[in-house]
């Protein structure tokens, strides 16, 4: 995805640090950011948009949960489950939260066997990343279910204000999609990095560039991106 | 005093990425249609808008025509008319003017000026442009589709645009409408991030952020704006989508139609107008902000001088593009929202008037004294400073919130944003075709059919938006299919509607001149060669002009100044290329 840098020329040029390097940087040709990619570049741009995406559905969310004039359901008893006969508030959410932070945890330890160019292993971790944001979406299906068994509804639901159906299934639905297309796209990098594209620079099938590693660390930024989203979805919809 | 120095000797930096491999097509359809090429993709992305941009111009002079002469077109009723408003406002700010300056402008400039081999990401790149090509199929979609496009008017205020039995909500108009721009947004992304990507990280050797052409500055900036910007608006039209589809209540109040009780309720239709504003305050300056960079280029170089104050240029594009994100409740003076955010939001936005207006002095100052061609590019950048002060001053009325208030959806304010944001940049626009034209295509566009198509333009759009301005002070409203009767609307108001409708169809037919010029010049027109203007910038460097894949032939281009050394004392030309490492490096660089 991305021009193969020439670390040797990078390396011999002369970079102060601190705030002066970020100047330097800035003022200096060809590049704003050294050593970032043109890939990497590119999906850190896109995440500063998604950014903005969810930013506005969180803060449409408040606005209509703070100016809604019937009561807003508890989230506490609306997420809770029974289990063995125990009431257990917020449960689902928790593990699914779980789920997703741990996956977090094994992309980031894809990259780094990706750097080393473990190839088994890379892909490996990969697959066990794709396997927990699939189950994350399992759980999230699961979720739905219930609610909708319950009655909730975009346009209703039992026990209060309509817009917490719309904008739960439209917050958690537009995450979820994230979701899923990262689970995609970890699959597709995945095989790559097993068949050995990046050592035998074998060139993709609709740009018919090069692929190097990297593009596992740019498919964990969206990951952990998506995750960090996640974080806030929890706290704003269900612990508030 | 020009501080002219010489001799200063640094070595421009080695290269530190590799030159790029570029996909090579294969086949006539991978060369000219499916094509990863950013000069290609931008002819595809300006023909695409422009050929939208006639449909939104016959709207407007259907419009015209039942403004100017009432009760004699009967096919144009109240229903169709709302219609024509509305295609006609989204299509011209949208598919029009954001297409154009960003998908068109933006792929053909970018790379050449900053010399690049083409986008970073090609790929993407072409998808943007078919993915753009998609949503303007589904928006004159909704011209064949079951009751029409929708007429909410541009802005989609709800409840209108979602109750069904009103000329926004009725049938699918509503519905292809926020598909078409959910479409456009995502497609726009793709190019985006291909813009700014490869102004951060794809330039030439020797090309710093500080030796860019403002064409660039300008086109990057409302680039990023855009990334920023169009997501709010991406997540209104999927919220609305589900209040029309799906019937939940985002913006939807307790509502009552047809003396029907709605199972509708507790949404505020003013959030939608707070999403709606953060983008399109914004979409205000990023269909500005190109326009603001490609007249200083036309400016420096028709006029033979370096830009005045370059650095504060810049910046003032900068500082533009970050105000534009808290101004937006001006638009929402008489909304009902919290008083208070008016006193903020005048304001902020009677701020932005600063770095404006140093725009606008820095103009005039590079003027002042210069070597001035009347060619038709610097015909057309004086015509946008004439109007683009005339609308920004009216703007300066519409920002305060005591003289907004009764100008509010009167003609004032249509008279005031078609000549800040519709006439200045779309002369802009011309200025920059009869700029570019020769190398897009190595030859001149004709002078004599470019002189008729410019002083219609020009005097004709004077003759349409000034007497708009009388019109929205006597009172007339805005989006009246017809005024009637009403004793405040006197006989001068109808006889200026008249005498508008007229000049309006005669600066409509006026285009089709200048798109016979495009075509016709293909073939017969005067042969261009590689830098007719003789100007500095990258991209009249070229060795091949119109410039082949790759643009540089084998060896990418070094800079070695700024892209404004005209006229430098000392000099053997006029003008120095960027590319032209001069012994003794004379220069005005760092006088700036």
């Amino acid at each position: 995805m991305s021009a193969p840098l020439k670390p040797s020329s990078l390396e011999t040029l002369p970079r102060p640090s601190g705030l002066a390097g970020f100047a330097a940087d800035w003022a200096s040709d060809q590049r704003a950011f050294k050593n970032v990619s043109w890939g990497k570049a590119m999906m850190w741009i896109f995440l500063l948009s998604d950014t903005f995406v969810f930013g506005c559905f969180l803060i449409a969310y408040m606005s209509a949960r703070m100016s809604t004039a019937v009561p807003w359901p508890n989230p506490s008893e609306v997420f809770a489950l029974e289990i063995g006969g125990v009431h257990v508030p917020l449960i689902l959410i928790a593990i699914m939260t779980f789920v997703l932070i741990s996956s977090s945890g094994t992309m980031a330890m894809a990259v780094n066997y990706g750097y080393r160019r473990d190839r088994r292993k890379t892909a490996a971790l990969m697959l066990i990343t794709a396997l927990f944001g699939a189950t994350f979406v399992g759980m999230q299906a699961f979720e739905w279910s219930k609610l909708i068994a319950e009655g909730v509804r975009p346009w209703g639901n039992p026990w209060g204000a309509a817009q917490f159906g719309s904008t739960f299934f439209m917050i958690t639905g537009f995450h979820g999609t994230h979701v899923t297309i990262g689970v995609i796209f970890l699959l597709i990098i995945a095989r790559k990095v097993w068949r050995g594209d990046f050592d035998t620079e074998r060139r993709g099938f609709f740009t018919s560039r090069k692929g190097h590693y990297e593009i596992v660390e740019i498919t964990g930024l969206y990951w952990h991106f998506v995750d960090l989203v996640w974080v806030f979805i929890f706290a704003f919809f269900y612990l508030w | 005093m020009v501080d002219v120095r010489s001799g200063i000797g640094e070595a421009v930096p080695p290269a530190e990425v590799e030159d790029v491999e570029l996909y090579h097509p294969h086949s006539w359809w991978t060369r000219y249609v499916f094509s990863q090429d950013a000069k290609v993709i931008a002819i595809q992305y300006a023909t695409t808008a422009i050929a939208i941009g006639m449909v939104a111009l016959v709207l407007s002079w259907l419009m015209r025509l039942q403004l100017g002469f009432p009760d004699t077109f009967t096919f144009i009723d109240a229903d169709r008319y709302y219609q024509f408003i509305t295609m006609h406002g989204m299509i011209m700010v949208i598919y029009l003017l954001t297409a154009l300056f960003l998908g068109g402008f933006g792929n053909y400039l970018i790379p050449l000026m900053v010399g690049a081999r083409d986008m970073v990401f090609p790929y993407a790149n072409m998808l943007s442009y078919w993915i753009y090509l998609l949503a303007v199929l589904v928006l004159a979609a909704s011209f064949f589709a079951p009751g029409g496009p929708t007429g909410a008017g541009w802005t989609l205020y709800p409840p209108q645009a979602i109750l069904s039995n009103t000329p926004g909500g009725r049938d699918w108009g509503i519905i292809l409408m926020l598909s078409s721009l959910v479409i456009f947004i995502i497609g726009f992304t793709m190019g985006g991030l291909n813009y700014v990507v490869t102004v951060l990280q794809g330039r030439a050797r020797g090309m710093t952020l500080m030796r860019m052409p403002l064409t660039v500055w300008g086109i990057i900036t409302a680039t990023v704006m855009a990334l920023l910007a169009f997501p709010a608006l991406f997540v209104a039209c999927v919220m609305m989508l589900f209040d029309r589809l799906l019937g939940t209540s985002f913006f939807m109040p307790a509502i009552a139609e047809m003396g029907e009780q709605l199972q509708y309720g507790g949404g505020s239709p003013i959030l939608f107008q707070h999403l709606f504003w953060f983008f399109g305050h914004p979409e205000v300056y990023i269909v500005a902000l190109p326009a603001f960079g490609i007249v200083s280029d036309l400016i420096s170089t028709h006029a033979r001088k370096n830009i005045f104050g370059y650095r504060m240029m810049v910046w003032a594009i900068v500082v533009i593009g970050a105000l534009s994100f808290v101004v937006w409740a001006h638009h929402m003076y008489v909304s009902g929202m919290n008083p208070y955010f008016g006193f903020f939001f005048a304001t902020t936005t009677l701020i932005i008037a600063v770095p404006t207006a140093i725009k606008v002095y820095n103009w005039v100052l590079t003027l002042w004294r210069g070597d001035i061609h009347l060619t038709l590019p610097m015909l057309f950048a004086l015509a946008f400073i004439v109007t683009f002060v005339n609308g920004g001053l009216t703007g300066l009325f519409l920002g305060n919130v005591v003289v907004d208030v009764p100008l509010s959806d009167t003609m004032f304010v249509v008279a005031h944003f078609h000549m800040v944001m519709g006439v200045a940049p779309i002369l802009v626009i011309f200025g920059a075709i009869y700029h570019w034209y020769p190398k897009v295509t190595g030859r001149m566009l004709n002078e004599a059919l470019g002189q008729l198509h410019f002083w219609i333009t020009f005097l004709g759009a004077y003759a349409i938006f000034f007497p708009m301005h009388y019109l929205g002070l006597a009172g007339v409203p805005r989006r009246y299919h017809d005024l009637g009767d009403a004793s405040f609307v006197t006989d001068s108001v109808h006889s200026l509607n008249a005498f508008i409708s007229v000049a309006a169809l005669i600066v409509g037919a006026a285009q089709i001149v200048f798109l016979f010029n495009l075509a016709w010049s293909l073939r017969h027109g005067r042969e261009a060669g590689g830098n007719p203007w003789r100007a500095t910038t990258l991209e009249w460097q070229t060795p091949e002009t119109p410039p082949p894949h790759g643009n540089w032939g084998k060896e990418l281009p070094v800079v070695y100044r700024w892209a404004y050394d005209y006229s430098v004392p000392g000099a053997p030309e006029d003008f120095i290329p960027q590319n032209q490492p001069a012994p003794g490096r004379v220069t005005h660089e760092a006088a700036s």
